[in-house]
């Protein structure tokens, strides 16, 4: 996975709660085992059934095609386990996301792929909205990741909170399963003490067979 | 009390293999299964970077969510789907996984097959990347829906990196209606917390509504989890749970099944453990529920109507508004009385046994309303076979209703069973999303005795009164 330290373009603001990832992929239209995931990111809304594109929807006005940072409401991706909705913002430029609430899986997936998910409290997420509205994609946000800082027009920095593993992982782009792997040999003993101790745990069979 | 635990802690530190420098903690996963919408990814990925999969023989391939339910399917019968189909047999067959394939006597959804078989247990981890991995925590396990990167993490691995999350207990008092069922509860207990009051959470159901309930419907009452915004739900084990697991074919037996029996009696939560919040709800007035919205705490009783705006908190008010549009809903709108297009039973909500025989008991001797179209997937190739071996079968499609084979049809809506635009459905599943079964389809989420009800009248019905008993 590659480094993410800052993040600096155009934030682009869906403030709306409950977004869930089957809007955001909506895999019923997907053609394929690699769909267009730039095309599907918010496909029912940005495109009626013919193909043609519904120009007053944020994703297809000209300022915001190519956005870098998106600003939800609360629960921003609830709903399915799905991470091509991770896919489908990552294939238009995303690398960050902000919101006042984030669902559990969603943020692993974005985690997983090089996107930074931020929760903000109510009023930093109040003054953050109004300031993404009036800059209408007009003028960058920068979100400093090692700062923990998201700066922009129109107001001063604001600070946010991340995990101190969330961070590292990012920033040192580390390989998932490398890491993990560094601890084999405790797998191995954990198996070994398991089979010991509750062998029902390690033994998945069908008895008729 | 001093080192009291709760379940959920119980199995997480029986499975902490470590910390990792990033401070993650890695819990090893007993039971992981795999499905066809997503798995072919991981193993594309694994394939690429040179790795085997750990455990093969703890590791399980359903194909559910791209298959065609019509009798008689191939791989090509939902063409769209068979490049998933293929790939996951093909990936599995390459890294020895066990496929439950199309023509498999056990074949079905991953959710009702893992349980079914005595694969998932007690005191068990279970990870499936899908976000209703939930459901098994019926059983007493601790289950986590999860992405493509995590799958392949835990192929390539058997361990998820997670941080830890605080615990809920969800006390459910007094004792359900005739007609009123774990859908009901759960669905109710969605709009008492809403759609992420359980974000961060693993949840532990407890309380005497679910000691009485059957393990199907402990089942259905965890699957709904994650629309709470919780990954895990969980129910401590009892004697129904050792009474529905005993014979079950991968199920421990002789003096495994002892050791089991003895483990898992511990398993349940110690007087006096800690929960990090806890709610209680009572149960005793509930009606069946029915949602009249575009998300699952959008929600009321069955006599209930569409919320007035002024009723909506202020914050609230323009998603509410905006979720009746899409339903096709005044607000006030009573929803009793609203014609239906079409009834689907099913999915890893409720397409198990017992979800079938309450829905065939409605359906007995009567007819599907003219016009509308009814369908019952069987959530196993076990359920189905069960069910007509009760002619049950029989009993739909003498009364209208088309018979399927096994998956996930019209819940994912990725195997090509839509409805059409502004259809309104009755549906057995668990989310109501916009678009969820097809643009611009409105759909109701309800129990399987709702669902059966509609397809008979025709329209939006208190079962209660179908049947003469309100």
């Amino acid at each position: 996975m590659q480094s993410l330290t800052h993040v600096t373009g155009v934030a682009i603001p869906m403030i709306e709660d409950d977004l869930n990832t089957d809007q955001m992929a909506p895999l019923q239209l997907a053609k394929g085992l690699k769909p267009d995931y730039a095309d599907l990111l918010f496909k029912r809304r940005r495109q009626n059934p013919d193909g043609s594109l519904i120009a007053d929807y944020v994703l297809n006005q000209p300022q915001f095609t190519a956005p870098s940072i998106l600003v939800a409401g609360s629960n921003f991706g609830c709903g399915s386990s799905r991470e091509s909705a991770v896919w489908c913002l990552y294939a238009v430029g995303i690398r960050c996301v902000i919101a006042r609430s984030i669902a559990d899986i969603f943020r692993e997936n974005c985690l997983q792929n090089g996107v930074l998910p931020i929760e903000l409290d109510d009023a930093a997420m109040d003054g953050l909205q109004q300031r993404v509205l009036a800059a209408d994609g007009a003028a960058h946000f920068s979100v400093d990741l090692e700062a923990q800082t998201i700066d922009g027009p129109g107001g001063e920095a604001i600070g946010f909170d991340v995990r101190a593993s969330d961070k590292l992982r990012l920033i040192e782009g580390l390989d998932e399963i490398g890491l993990t792997m560094k601890h084999a040999s405790e797998i191995r003993a954990w198996e070994a003490q398991t089979l010991a101790d509750t062998p029902w745990l390690q033994q998945a069979r069908d008895k008729r067979a | 009390m001093q080192g009291a635990k709760t379940l959920f802690d119980k199995i997480w530190s029986q499975h902490l293999v470590g910390r990792r420098v990033d401070g993650r903690e890695l819990i090893y996963i007993d039971r992981h299964v795999l499905h066809d919408l997503h798995a072919p990814h991981a193993f594309e990925k694994l394939a690429k970077a040179g790795r085997a999969v750990s455990r093969p023989d703890l590791t399980f391939s359903m194909q559910d969510h791209s298959v065609s339910v019509l009798p008689g399917r191939t791989d090509d019968t939902y063409a769209e789907g068979a490049a998933f189909v293929r790939a996951m047999r093909e990936g599995s067959k390459r890294n020895n996984v066990r496929v439950f394939d199309l023509g498999d006597p056990e074949q079905g959804i991953s959710h009702v097959v893992a349980p079914e078989l005595g694969m998932v247990l007690p005191g068990a981890t279970h990870a499936v990347p899908d976000s209703h991995a939930c459901t098994v925590g019926g059983l007493g396990a601790l289950a986590f829906g999860c992405g493509t990167t995590e799958l392949e993490h835990i192929l390539a691995t058997q361990v998820i990196a997670l941080s830890r999350p605080k615990r809920l207990r969800v006390n459910l008092e007094g004792k359900l209606k005739p007609y009123v069922a774990a859908k009901d509860v759960a669905l109710h207990i969605i709009a008492h917390l809403g759609v992420s009051g359980g974000a961060g959470y693993a949840i532990e159901y407890a309380g005497p509504v679910v000691r009485a309930m059957s393990i199907e419907s402990r089942l259905t009452l965890c699957n709904l989890t994650i629309e709470m915004g919780s990954r895990s739900g969980l129910v401590a084990p009892d004697d129904t749970t050792f009474q529905w697991l005993a014979g079950r074919p991968w199920a421990p037996e002789g003096a495994q099944w002892d050791a089991a029996l003895t483990h898992w009696r511990t398993l349940p939560s110690d007087e006096g453990a800690f929960y990090d919040h806890e709610v209680t709800i009572d149960c005793t007035q509930l009606d069946p529920q029915i949602t009249w919205g575009t998300e699952p705490s959008q929600v009321t009783g069955v006599g209930g109507r569409a919320p007035e705006l002024h009723d909506v908190e202020p914050t609230r008010r323009a998603a509410t508004q905006k979720a009746l549009a899409y339903m096709g809903l005044s607000p006030g709108a009573p929803l009793e009385g609203l014609a239906v297009d079409r009834v689907f039973i099913g999915s890893c909500t409720n397409s198990r046994l017992p979800d079938l025989e309450i829905a065939a008991a409605i359906a007995r001797g009567r007819k599907v309303a003219p016009g509308l179209v009814a369908m019952v997937v069987p959530g196993s190739s076990t359920v189905k076979r069960q069910a007509e071996a009760r002619g049950l079968d029989k009993i739909f499609t003498d009364a209208g209703f088309m018979w399927g084979e096994s998956g996930c049809s019209m819940c994912a809506s990725t195997n090509g069973d839509t409805a059409a635009p502004q259809e309104r459905v009755l549906s057995t599943t668990n989310r109501n999303f916009e678009n969820r079964q097809g643009r611009g389809v409105r759909t109701h989420l309800v129990g399987p005795a709702l669902a059966a009800a509609a397809a008979i009248a025709g329209k939006i019905v208190d079962v209660r009164k179908l049947t003469g008993e309100a």
